[in-house]
């Protein structure tokens, strides 16, 4: 009798030993965070800070403990911008280094082109990209951090509603940025209930957009001019409409909400209004304001450790891999279906581009008012609402 | 005689073909699987520009853009009509045969840089075109491209089969269907070359006067490689929609144009085996190299630059001569 129970003792003793062993051995193994973005190549404004937040708040949160007690091993792979690697990187992540989430996909044809795969493979994965087909409709596995073009449209209608605004004149770039604003921009205004007296657009090589500006200056009944665009085309486009003397209120979008826009632009941009993250005005949000502590502390840490300018692009990603982290503990574990049901819970996560909350039918969770809408005075940015 | 000619035709095939059989002992998940089929799939796209490029000696620098024409073709055909995909598939090759015989006519009378900058500004406008129809092919976002498919029958990379009692994984079966394709346009390129208008072609090369002098139609000839390299690169862009499920206008690019050359220079011009490992070390060197990002370009041009200098012909014709020179070698001294 004795012998038996001794056995038995001796059997669970052993059963325990092997059970904490292997909890040892699994607290000893890293999380596995993959990342494909477009580092070099011609997005490579947004791969070069995603990648450099992705690895600063890696270091940062494994100095404090890691997550779960787990140390963070970010594995990481660039794209160049081209969503057929994008898609053989991220089978990679999967397949081979086995990624526990995957926070990644700089533009949204990367992001596309991994999708499929992610899906059929069921991995968490937070894309850093705007467009609005990312998550509508929604896919099961599939998040993203940045607010879609989609949702600046309503924000700088409803901001030229406001100011009492109901036809304008859109003037628009062909890269994939401008086409897509301008497809939504469309679709809102028609929702809104707005008009878009004048449709014209320009090629990223063109170097004078003036007929394109006369042409909406000369149309009938126009009451302000938006332009939807990337890069250099914008800041040729407001020098113009300052050169034309034009005195419609200006609108720009959240794609050229930088300072680089401000230095390109110079005493042009004076007076246009666009919708931007808070990032750009850390200082003049108000105090009651849930997100100035975040923005304010991302924005001193990363120019300290990098010693270059914050960018909003940058800052998708923090929020992306901080969405990670909170799923991951909420989840208490790594399982992938945990993990995208934390994600998808989560709620009131002040990030630096807005306020999360997510839910099964969006997983975006941002809306149009974590937009900011800022005014050029003085050759600054100024907050207005 | 006749045996022993269609052994010298067929050993290289024969030779592909075990190597085919044998990759898969070294692949272990379906990533892998996935680039050795895009492989393929790229290989039997350079293989029909190799006709073009090493045997009629004339550069086209837009393929791309036929590539990405057979691609959307077949993105649009069966993602937004709901066309099958064999269909859409041939369709596409016809109309991009028809393009570009059209434009090859006159384009084909230049020669030299001339050549280059007109088929450069074709596959431009090419992609200009897919990157500007946006209501069409999505625009620079992209379109979703559905599984292949016949008669019902889905051939998708996430798919499980049981094929004679065997299972077999999508990204397998791929794999399959990928090199049975790249054989076959291996064996069509071969029988090509070994064919009167193979001897043309060749003529052509070597002297384009002398070739019509002898009452070669150099125009025609050349125009026909054209062709065919062009419906080469429609089919394999077909394919290459269907297995990657998503596509971008930078399948039409520029880049990706360069890429193809660049793949039949460094694998060897004229060489049909060696361009299949142009593409292969290509299609591989971006992994290969993912751990050294910063330097990837770096690394590439300096790989690029020192098979120009020490490797002109190209990696395999290289190889082949130094392996045969020492077997030579070793025969003479023992004899």
């Amino acid at each position: 009798m004795l012998k038996t129970m001794m056995r038995r003792a001796g059997k669970c003793a052993a059963v325990a030993a092997a059970g904490l062993m292997m909890m040892s051995a699994q607290a000893a193994e890293p999380i596995k965070i993959g990342s494909f973005l477009s580092v070099t190549g011609p997005a490579s404004f947004l791969g070069d800070p995603e990648l450099k937040t992705l690895e600063m708040y890696v270091e940062k949160i494994n100095e404090e403990g890691g997550v779960l007690g787990r140390q963070l091993e970010l594995i990481h792979y660039d794209d160049v911008g081209n969503a057929s690697s994008a898609r053989n990187f991220a089978s990679r992540l999967i397949r081979s280094d086995q990624v526990d989430i995957i926070v990644g996909g700089s533009t949204t044809g990367a992001t596309m082109a991994a999708v499929p795969l992610i899906e059929q493979a069921e991995v968490p994965f937070i894309s850093l990209a705007g467009a609005v087909v990312i998550t509508d409709p929604v896919k099961k596995w599939v998040f993203k951090t940045p607010q879609t073009d989609r949702m600046a449209a309503e924000r700088i209608l409803t901001d030229m509603k406001e100011r009492g605004i109901t036809k304008f004149g859109l003037i628009s770039g062909t890269g994939g940025f401008g086409s897509s604003g301008r497809s939504q921009t469309l679709e809102v205004a028609e929702k809104m209930g707005m008009e878009v007296v004048a449709d014209v657009t320009y090629s990223g090589s063109d170097t004078d957009m003036t007929a394109q500006l006369t042409n909406i200056r000369n149309t009938k009944g126009v009451e302000a001019v938006l332009n939807f665009g990337f890069g250099q085309g914008p800041a040729i486009v407001t020098r113009n409409y300052d050169q034309l003397g034009m005195e419609l209120p200006f609108y720009q979008s959240h794609g050229v909400a930088s300072d680089s826009f401000l230095e390109l632009a110079g005493s042009s941009a004076e007076g246009l209004r666009l919708p931007a993250s808070p990032l750009l005005v850390p200082d003049s949000l108000p105090d009651d304001d849930p997100q100035k502590d975040v923005v304010q502390n991302y924005k001193a840490e990363y120019e300290a450790r990098w010693d270059s300018k914050v960018s909003t692009f940058g800052a998708y990603a923090y929020d992306g891999l901080m969405l990670a982290v909170r799923a991951m503990e909420e989840a208490g574990s790594t399982d992938p279906e945990a993990v995208r049901n934390a994600l998808e819970n989560i709620k009131g996560y002040v990030g630096v581009t807005g306020v999360f909350n997510m839910s099964p039918d969006d997983h975006n969770g941002l809306d149009p008012e974590s937009f900011r809408i800022l005014e050029v005075q003085n050759g600054e940015w100024k907050l207005i609402d | 005689m006749l045996n022993r000619f269609m052994q010298s035709r067929l050993r290289g095939l024969v030779f592909l073909a075990l190597i085919l059989v044998i990759i898969p002992a070294f692949l272990s998940n379906s990533f892998q699987y996935g680039m050795v089929t895009q492989i393929a799939i790229l290989a039997a796209t350079v293989v029909g520009l190799n006709l073009l490029v090493g045997f009629a000696g004339q550069i086209s620098l837009g393929h791309a853009g036929f590539f990405g024409l057979g691609a959307y073709f077949t993105g649009i055909a069966t993602g937004t009509y709901g066309w099958p995909s064999v269909p859409a598939l041939l369709v596409g090759a016809i109309m991009v045969g028809i393009i570009a015989w059209v434009v090859g006519r006159p384009i084909l009378r230049l020669k030299g840089h001339y050549l280059s900058m007109a088929t450069l500004a074709v596959g431009f406008i090419i992609a200009i075109i897919l990157n500007n129809e946006r209501a069409l092919t999505g625009g620079p976002d992209g379109m979703p491209v559905p599984a292949f498919e016949v008669f019902g029958w889905e051939l998708s990379s996430f798919a499980r089969y049981s094929l004679f009692g065997l299972e077999i994984e999508g990204f397998e079966a791929w794999y399959i269907f990928a090199s049975v394709i790249l054989l076959v346009a291996v064996w069509f390129a071969l029988n090509l070359i070994e064919s009167p208008i193979g001897r043309a072609l060749r003529s052509v090369h070597g002297s384009e006067v002398a070739a019509s002098v002898v009452g070669v139609n150099t125009a025609k000839y050349k125009s026909l490689v054209f062709v065919i390299s062009a419906i080469y690169a429609s089919l394999m862009g077909s394919l290459y929609a269907h297995f990657l499920g998503f596509i971008t206008p930078a399948v039409a690019s520029f880049e990706f144009s360069i890429l193809f050359i660049t793949m039949v220079v460094l694998g060897g011009m004229g060489s049909t085996f060696g361009v299949i490992l142009g593409a292969a070390v290509l299609t591989l060197l971006p992994q290969v190299l993912a751990d050294f990002q910063e330097l990837e370009t770096v690394m590439f041009g300096l790989i690029l630059m020192l098979t120009m200098i020490f490797m002109p012909k190209g990696l395999l014709p290289t190889l082949t001569a130094i392996v045969s020179k020492r077997m030579r070698k070793k025969a003479g001294g023992e004899a």
